[in-house]
């Protein structure tokens, strides 16, 4: 494959879609699909070839559109109409109403800080291309970066590229991802591997699933480029076999992509050999911490061991191992196509780029967005998110899952970076953001990240085997109106213990929900301690203790 | 001239005092090479480490948090300190989850007397538990003809896997489950005295820092751990090498 077969895939791919007047997108990923996306699809196909309009329409199965609340969604390329809601019944309707603009259902305004505040470089492709097809793909842009990097540059120079770019890991935690390169290209010349981690496991996130399923060519790309630069043969991508249409997209995007040659032995003619294999996990969270992802690629139980040596120095199989997070291997294509410097021009200082989030909880619109780093929470939830429905106020907004904490209102207008997170006792995190109104409870919030951690603890570690245990007591304890101040004292004492004791991210994290809303959410303890149940009405218990006290 | 690989060693200091050390040894190795007290209970020298009981952490000045002595490979330089009030206290926390987590009921105890977690508890003061008692439900295993596994006394410390994996060579041993319902189990699961893979050799029972493992026909306080065979097994192991 050189550039100029590329091009010719990509141009014939273009005339072949131009023929069609019009193009149906419809989404079939697994949040629009589990409201009926592929009955959609095939009704508005079935309408399609009944009127004889077979030669003008393309109907296509395509990735996230992000308005995930309102699905199925449909989208018309041609007009740029959007359908929201859509059912089989209305596909007469949307077929009926594309040559003559008019008399199809209700659509979907587009014009709304919902899409226009957002800024797509993950999911650029995503709800455009066909996630099935190579050739969709390439058409817009793909494999050029990987294309031209084999062929042009050293290996020196994209790890410099990276490092340019500023881009940093959006696992979480936000290492610089060109350090981490640099650091596996450091080690020689050995057997060396690449692992995704797209095990992603935060409640209510689901980022890395949009990714794949939407667009799974883009992480194939990022990952062979990042294997040619810090000289890797072998790659794994570690998804969770709870993303069975994620699987299946992968599965078929490293066939097409080995069949083209860029996968695979000697790839466009170079002696650069990279091949992918799948592995599944089996349903543990813990699996997502890269030792334990690790450990269970190698057959062995996924529990998490102490580092260092960190897996860049010695990781699976004990050989340098460089791993990266789904949505950073994502970003790696654009930023060889267009420059380290239009990467390193969005976002702030310190964080570059964009983050994807997935906005759920009490918000109007949720679902999947991308916004430049430095955007405020505000804007995040009352812009993009609608607001708060049924008129009421935003509480808080909890952002790095069962490892993250709960910011305040106050903080509203904090830019969504790393260190203003951290600052304010939460971190990045993968990219789950739940805001909460004055119905949440924070204490049944931190509860229930708590039980989270608690049986997803591997129990290799005492701290984080019993310590969750004991701590999810005392809150269960408080939510129930039975707890004393010596309780909430113990809590506290067993989050410092926790926190820093533990053997790896989900037991030092584990802490971190109950510790954020206790500074900030005092008085919500106190008050269900204190028999005057709970403010929010949540916690039944602490309701009814609290009466019985007052009689 | 055969070309032997140079020995480097670094100098730390341990608490203030200075010392000598390999450099591919850890921080627990030199501390007890140099009469220095770390305590430990999922350690011991002969088998790997895994980094699991969290009581072996010391503060290396400069290191973002506190390091596990039992894997933290020593530096030029390094300035650790295993004793301070902040150390101890957690330390003391850690035991006494593990005192809440299971049942562990020391007058009734057959290594009453030998116990890693009992003489580690009376060392480091730990006078009391102020966590509350989880009293869990766990079962007694006496289908061995000649051992038994009480899991209320098991603090997973995971010895007993690795004794088997690494010394016997069979593998018997594993843990299932997550978090608190974790329990040390015998081929996938089965009864001991069923298992196909077990050779008897009643290694695990001897690495055991608890009265989870243990022999038969022994009663309360008469059961006391043989481990002079591991220093042994690996010395002799690695003078073949």
């Amino acid at each position: 494959m050189t550039i100029e077969e590329l091009r010719k895939i990509a141009e014939a791919e273009r005339e072949a879609q131009k023929k069609y007047q019009h193009h149906v997108c419809v989404c079939i990923a697994a949040g629009c699909l589990s409201s009926g996306g592929d009955l959609v699809r095939d009704a508005i196909q079935k309408e399609v070839v009944e009127s004889g309009m077979k030669s003008e329409v393309l109907v296509k199965g395509v990735g996230c559109m992000g308005l995930c609340s309102a699905g199925p969604l449909v989208s018309v390329e041609s007009d740029g109409k959007m359908y929201a809601g859509v059912t089989p019944e209305e596909a007469p309707d949307i077929v009926g109403s594309l040559d003559t603009g008019a008399g199809g259902p209700a659509e979907c305004p587009t014009n709304v800080p919902f899409f226009e505040r957002q800024k797509k470089i993950v999911l650029e492709n995503s709800g455009k291309i066909d996630p099935e097809r190579i050739e969709d793909y390439i058409a817009h842009d793909g494999y050029r970066a990987l294309v031209g990097v084999i062929g042009e540059m050293s290996p020196r120079q994209v790890v410099d590229e990276v490092i340019k770019s500023g881009l940093r890991g959006r696992g979480g935690a936000g290492y610089p991802t060109g350090l981490k390169w640099s650091t596996v290209a450091k080690t020689g010349e050995q057997e060396k591997y690449v692992v995704c981690n797209a095990d992603e496991g935060d409640p209510g996130a689901f980022m890395d699933r949009a990714v794949l399923e939407s667009d799974p060519h883009r992480v194939l790309e990022g990952m062979a480029i990042a294997a040619y630069a810090v000289g890797a043969q072998k790659g794994y991508i570690y998804v969770r076999a709870e993303y069975p249409l994620a699987v299946s997209h992968l599965k078929t995007a490293i066939r097409q992509a080995t069949r083209l040659g860029l996968l695979g032995n000697d790839i466009c003619g170079s002696r650069f050999s990279f091949h992918i294999d799948i592995r599944l996990g089996a349903g543990a969270f813990v699996c997502g911490e890269e030792t334990a992802l690790i450990a269970s690629i190698e057959g062995k139980r996924g529990t998490p061991r102490p580092r260092p040596p960190y897996p860049a120095e010695s990781g699976l199989w004990d050989c340098p191992t460089l791993i990266n997070n789904v949505e950073t291997f994502a970003n790696v294509a654009p930023i060889i196509r267009n420059g380290a410097a239009w990467f390193a021009s969005i976002g702030t200082e310190k964080s570059k780029g964009t983050k994807v989030f997935a906005l759920a909880g009490r918000v109007t619109n949720t679902g999947l967005i991308e916004v430049p780093m430095g955007i405020t929470l505000r804007e995040v939830v009352q812009e993009i998110g609608g607001g708060i429905p049924d008129g009421k106020r935003c509480k808080a907004v909890q952002t790095g899952g069962p490892s993250g904490g709960c910011i305040p209102e106050r903080h509203m207008d904090l830019p969504v970076d790393y260190e203003s997170l951290k600052g304010v006792g939460s971190m990045m995190g993968s990219g789950g953001m739940i805001v909460m109104d004055e119905t949440s409870c924070m204490v049944d919030v931190a509860k229930y990240f708590m039980e989270f951690c608690m049986s997803e603890s591997c129990g290799k570690c005492v701290p984080c085997r019993a310590g969750t245990q004991q701590m999810h007591s005392i809150l269960q304890k408080i939510t129930n109106g039975e707890a004393s101040p010596a309780d909430l004292a113990l809590l506290e004492e067993l989050c410092d213990l926790v926190r820093n004791t533990s053997l790896c991210g989900l037991g030092q994290g584990a802490p971190t929900p109950v510790l954020t809303t206790l500074a900030n959410f005092r008085d919500e303890y106190d008050s269900h301690i204190e028999g005057r149940g709970c403010p929010a009405g949540v916690c039944q218990g602490a309701n009814r203790n609290g009466k019985e006290a007052a009689q | 001239m055969s070309a032997k690989a140079p020995v480097r060693v670094k100098t730390l200091t341990i608490d203030g005092r200075e010392v000598g050390a390999r450099e591919d040894q850890t921080i627990l190795e030199v501390a007890t090479e140099n009469g220095i007290f770390i305590p430990t209970l999922c350690d011991l020298p002969g088998l790997s480490t895994v980094g699991a009981c969290r009581l072996c952490l010391v503060e290396v000045k400069g290191a973002r948090g506190l390091l596990p002595a039992c894997v933290t490979r020593v530096a030029e330089g390094m300035e650790v300190a295993v004793n301070s009030e902040r150390l101890d206290r957690y330390r003391r926390g850690i035991l006494e989850l593990l005192f809440a987590e299971r049942n562990h009921v020391c007058s009734v105890c057959v290594v009453n007397g030998h116990c890693d977690l009992q003489s580690l508890a009376l060392r480091l003061g730990m006078t009391h538990v102020h966590f509350p008692y989880q009293y869990p439900r766990l079962p007694v295993d006496a289908s061995h003809e000649r051992f038994v596994v009480d899991h209320n006394r098991c603090i997973l410390c995971a010895r007993c896997v690795r004794v088997c994996d690494e010394i016997e060579g069979a593998h018997t041993w594993d843990i299932m489950s997550r978090g608190v319902d974790c329990r040390v189990i015998t081929d996938l699961a089965q009864p001991w005295g069923k298992s196909e893979s077990c050779t008897g050799c009643g290694k695990c029972v001897q690495v055991c820092p608890t009265g989870a493992l243990s022999e038969k026909g022994k009663s309360v306080a008469e059961m006391s751990k043989r481990r002079q065979f591991l220093p042994y097994l690996t010395l002799m192991r690695e003078g073949r090498r």
